[in-house]
């Protein structure tokens, strides 16, 4: 029997442990996208074109690519919030488990590293 | 504990599937649609990155019927989850949780969601 007050075991985070923090992360990580991907569809509606001078002349905008790597790297922690949820409702089996919880997690990191990683290369570039 | 005859209270398969509960897995759907799309986009930009003749190649994949309806879909997604998404931040506060505005609210966002990814295209082409 633990002599802890119940207090005490709130503030040591309970057995729920993270589930309040990756609660606010999803919310908050939320709103940052709304305006994010208002600015992002806004800006491909503005584009000339798609083609390669029109992409590399708008990535070449410092504050473009400043909100581009705020938008790959927000997308790419709020893909992985959901998906880790998702995961962890349908996938039971305990290997297959962790198993897909460390994949997406690499995943999401590599997605994440190579947009940012492509988005200085044509800032630097141009 | 494992007992596979024991009587069971009627599942999801049961219910005629009232607009709320589509709209729910509606959400997840289209959130992992997206999760994957982030893929694309990461490709896009590291394609363009790559120089004229890689980002031809992609934007040459792209343009084909498979490209366009999976464009078309991330365009929905987008639309559909962020709406949605502020729905769900409505809700977080409290407001509009009762059955008549969750029904009118799921209608509003579908339409949203339909007229925006229309008006996107009619705007892109």
């Amino acid at each position: 029997m633990s002599l802890k007050t119940p207090l005490g075991r709130v503030l040591g985070l309970g057995s729920a442990k993270e589930g309040t923090d990756h609660w606010w992360a999803q919310r908050v990580s939320a709103v940052a996208l709304v305006l994010l991907g208002v600015w992002f569809v806004i800006s491909l509606l503005r584009l000339e074109s798609l083609t390669y001078l029109d992409v590399i002349r708008f990535v070449g905008v410092p504050l473009n690519a400043i909100l581009l790597s705020l938008l790959s790297l927000t997308l790419a922690y709020h893909s992985y919030l959901g998906v880790q949820v998702v995961i962890e409702d349908y996938v039971h089996a305990p290997g297959a488990k962790v198993v897909s919880l460390l994949l997406s997690r690499f995943a999401h990191a590599l997605v994440a590293i190579a947009a940012v990683y492509a988005i200085l290369v044509i800032g630097i570039g141009s | 504990m494992s007992n596979p005859g024991r009587p069971l209270s009627p599942h999801l398969s049961i219910y005629r599937w009232p607009i709320t509960m589509v709209l729910s897995i509606l959400h997840r759907m289209t959130g992992v649609a997206m999760s994957i799309g982030l893929i694309v986009l990461a490709a896009w930009l590291m394609q363009a990155a790559a120089g004229p003749e890689a980002y031809l190649g992609f934007t040459t994949a792209m343009s084909g019927v498979l490209g366009r309806l999976f464009l078309a879909g991330w365009s929905f997604a987008f639309f559909f989850h962020a709406a949605n998404g502020i729905r769900h931040l409505a809700w977080d506060t409290g407001r509009g949780f009762d059955k008549q505005n969750a029904s009118r609210s799921a209608w509003i966002v579908v339409g949203f969601a339909a007229l925006a990814t229309a008006a996107f295209w009619w705007v892109a082409l």
